[in-house]
């Protein structure tokens, strides 16, 4: 596959990263319209970038990709790893979602963080965040993945705590630091593995191409090295992609300002994890085992999240276990071996869900500040276009044809089904219902019916700035046309997503043994798929309707009916507590003893008791020092009988 | 037949061992240096004593030497008392302990 060489895709990131510098230079000296022209202007400037290079892309034949080799970067042999770039069919894609969703959520920014007086400060972070999440998709090589993967957990934790004199903002910043972490300690241990298996088959890179390419025949040699490493691979992505077990800091995230819940937590930095996987597809592809687990992993985090979205007051909570449960789709698509339906689901969710959090955004903006959707109601009647998008996205989200989600969530199920997966097609059915069910909960509860919210509050209620209005607008004309590239078979154009990924992507016949049987690609059966989702979004959606659209009882009766289990899902399955009893409790008190035992008593032990043992010693000694000089004369007469005596002994 | 050699040598040690004891065991600086002075001399007759049993020059003039380093040292010995004298106005050797650690 030939490359064709440009300098060009270096300056996409580059851009941003400059822009972060300028802005961080205007809020220590306090250039406020500095910062509003640069911060957002450098990403329209790299999206222009990523338009201009996506064209130049096209303009080559199917399989070729544009390179941008920038330097060496490691030569320590046999390691070689240069810092370069590429950019093929899926890194299209993915560019294409973090500069332009990136662009809309800047701009956003100008309006939502108006009035806050770290908004310089803020838009470097986000600049910064834009030009690792650039760097990361455009990696030509995992190691330089990997710089950008830190970049966006770095920036995560920084724009998290933004406002980081309230502690709890601190918290939820460092929780989200760790737990992704964790995973990178995992996705390390992957890559040394990968490495050390690839340098003894002879081929010491972690260059993307070199890695796919061999990874058949690395397989061969060791399936247990490659499973292994798939696995490694995976928890580092359940970190980055906030699945279970790694999911705990997303909830707690929420405590940023909301142009990052979309921008981070909903379109891209969450989504690295799925892209990792999709672009090392042929690697993944070899460990039929791995794969069944990513796929578990996907389906359930998917109905585990939705189930505790159903009983959140909180709105951003909300969207935040939904972005987990559709996160899951996207990992259970990639888990089945439908690469294409998972990037396909992440391009979507991209629009819908970023839609969703600045429409979130907006209300708090209007209601300074209030998120439970017990305190809101009527809004449609206050914020025409944010309630307006605000459903758009909701029917997305929910599946309804012909919106984005439709397509892409019914090709990830029917991915599912038909490569032999019933049960997490089921999980994935049950896991859309619930999906429905709790955004038109939130839906009905904020935006219909009648108004819950505070007197004062409620005087005040005013649309938001077109500023934050227009990106609301622009993504929810991208949620309803935005899965129209990817049809069902047979409808007009059909899958021209998939198409277009199939030369970057492996295909799922290859190598993958499905537990029980792969169903034949029958005509009807996909249809009937997709009328059975269909009809369980729709009935989720009515059930919403009947309990939230108007004052019912029903929402109580249903809690007092099943209290335990309104208790556990209230309760987050008590997995962070969980954590803290069997993880974090026994690993700050192992941290204690090594502190108070090990470091205090025995090291600086052992170095205090050298020390004064040496100074006891000298007191001893100096005993012998008494001043008296016929003292002294007595010793040098010892001395002189001592030294006689010797030599008469041992002539 | 004269004296034996023995008889200077063991009186020698003995003059000797009166002289190391005085140095360690009186307090007068005084009495000291002359307790050094006689351990010098005792070396001086064990010297002689052997010259003569040897029938050479070679311990006697090692006494020469002996009596010059004598007299100077207990001239600058002397020298140091009276500056030490003039400060303290005691002779006591246990009163001096400056150098006490």
């Amino acid at each position: 596959m030939t490359e064709f060489e440009t300098p060009l895709l270096r300056l996409i990131p580059l851009l941003p990263l400059l822009g972060a510098a300028i802005c961080m230079f205007a809020a220590s000296t306090d250039r406020r319209p500095l910062a509003k022209i640069v911060g957002p202007g450098s990403v329209l400037v790299a999206f222009l970038l990523v338009l201009f290079a996506i064209a130049r892309f096209w303009q080559l034949e199917e399989g070729h990709s544009l390179v941008d080799l920038v330097s060496t970067w490691i030569d320590v042999s046999p390691l070689r790893v240069d810092l370069a770039f590429r950019l093929d069919a899926l890194t299209s894609v993915m560019l294409l979602v973090v500069a332009g969703v990136g662009f809309l959520i800047h701009l956003y920014s100008l309006g939502y963080m108006h009035d806050d007086p770290d908004l310089p400060r803020f838009f470097a972070y986000l600049n910064l965040f834009t030009a690792a999440m650039l760097v990361l998709v455009l990696a030509d090589s995992l190691p330089v993945l990997f710089i950008g993967w830190e970049g966006v957990g770095l920036c995560s934790y920084l724009l998290i705590g933004f406002w980081y004199s309230d502690p709890a903002n601190a918290d939820a910043g460092r929780k989200a630091f760790v737990a992704n972490r964790v995973g990178d300690a995992a996705f390390l241990t992957g890559l040394f593995l990968l490495f050390w298996s690839l340098a003894a088959a002879g081929s010491p890179t972690l260059a993307f191409t070199d890695v796919n390419r061999l990874a058949p025949e690395l397989a061969l040699r060791s399936p247990g090295i490659v499973t292994a490493i798939c696995l490694l691979l995976l928890v580092g992505a359940t970190g980055k992609s906030a699945q279970i077990p790694l999911y705990i800091w997303l909830p707690d995230a929420m405590a940023g300002p909301t142009p990052v819940s979309a921008l981070i937590h909903a379109a891209t930095m969450v989504t690295a994890g799925v892209y990792m996987m999709a672009r090392l597809s042929p690697l993944f592809v070899e460990s039929p085992t791995a794969m069944q687990v990513v796929a578990t992993i996907g389906a359930v985090t998917a109905v585990f999240a939705a189930s505790i979205a159903l009983v959140q007051r909180d709105l951003k909570k909300i969207l935040a276990y939904s972005t987990i449960s559709q996160i899951g789709y996207m990992v259970l698509g990639v888990g089945v071996g439908a690469f294409a339906a998972g990037v396909f689901h992440l391009m979507t969710h991209a629009f819908f869900k970023a839609l969703l959090f600045l429409g979130a955004g907006s209300v708090m903006h209007a209601l300074h500040g209030e998120l439970d959707v017990f305190k809101m109601g009527g809004l449609k009647r206050h914020l025409p276009i944010t309630s307006k998008t605000f459903l758009v996205g909701t029917l997305a989200i929910a599946g309804v044809p012909p919106l984005a989600a439709f397509f892409s969530k019914d090709m990830v199920l029917e991915a599912a089904f038909m490569h032999g997966h019933p049960v997490l097609w089921l999980l994935g059915v049950i896991a859309a219902g619930l999906t429905a069910f709790y955004m038109f909960r939130a839906y009905f509860l904020a935006f219909e019916g009648e108004s819950r919210m505070d007197h004062e509050v409620e005087a005040h209620v005013h649309e938001s700035p077109s500023t934050m209005t227009i990106p609301l607008v622009i993504l929810s004309v991208l949620s309803i046309v935005g899965g129209w590239v990817g049809l069902p078979h047979g409808f007009l154009w059909g899958d021209r997503f998939g198409r277009y990924l199939e030369p970057v992507l492996a295909q799922a016949a290859h190598g993958a043994h499905a537990e029980g049987h792969a169903v034949e690609a029958g005509g009807a059966t996909p249809l009937l798929l997709m009328l059975v989702t269909t009809a369980v979004a729709f009935g989720a959606i009515f059930a919403a309707w009947k309990m939230y659209a108007r004052p019912s009882t029903v929402p109580d009766e249903m809690q007092a009916r099943f209290p335990r289990i309104y208790d556990l899902l209230w309760g987050k399955y008590w997995v962070d507590e969980i954590y803290d009893t069997f993880i974090l409790q026994p690993y700050a008190a192992a941290s204690r003893f090594f502190w108070k035992v090990i470091d205090a008593s025995v090291i600086d032990g052992t170095v205090n008791g050298v020390a004064s043992f040496f100074g006891g010693a000298a007191s001893a000694g100096r005993r012998l020092q008494t001043g008296n000089v016929q003292h002294y004369a007595f010793a040098m007469l010892l001395g002189a009988v001592f030294t006689a005596g010797v030599y008469w002994l041992w002539r | 037949m004269g004296v034996p050699v023995g008889h200077y040598l063991a009186l020698s040690a003995v003059l000797f061992s009166i002289g190391a004891l005085g140095v360690l065991l009186r307090r007068n600086l005084i009495v000291v240096f002359m307790a050094i002075e006689l351990m010098l001399n005792a070396v001086n007759l064990t010297f002689v004593a052997l010259a003569r049993q040897q029938q050479s020059m070679d311990g006697q003039v090692i006494v020469f030497f002996v009596m010059t380093v004598a007299a100077a040292e207990a001239a600058v010995g002397l020298a140091i008392i009276l500056a030490n004298f003039a400060q303290r106005r005691t002779l006591d050797a246990d009163e001096i302990d400056d150098l006490r650690g």
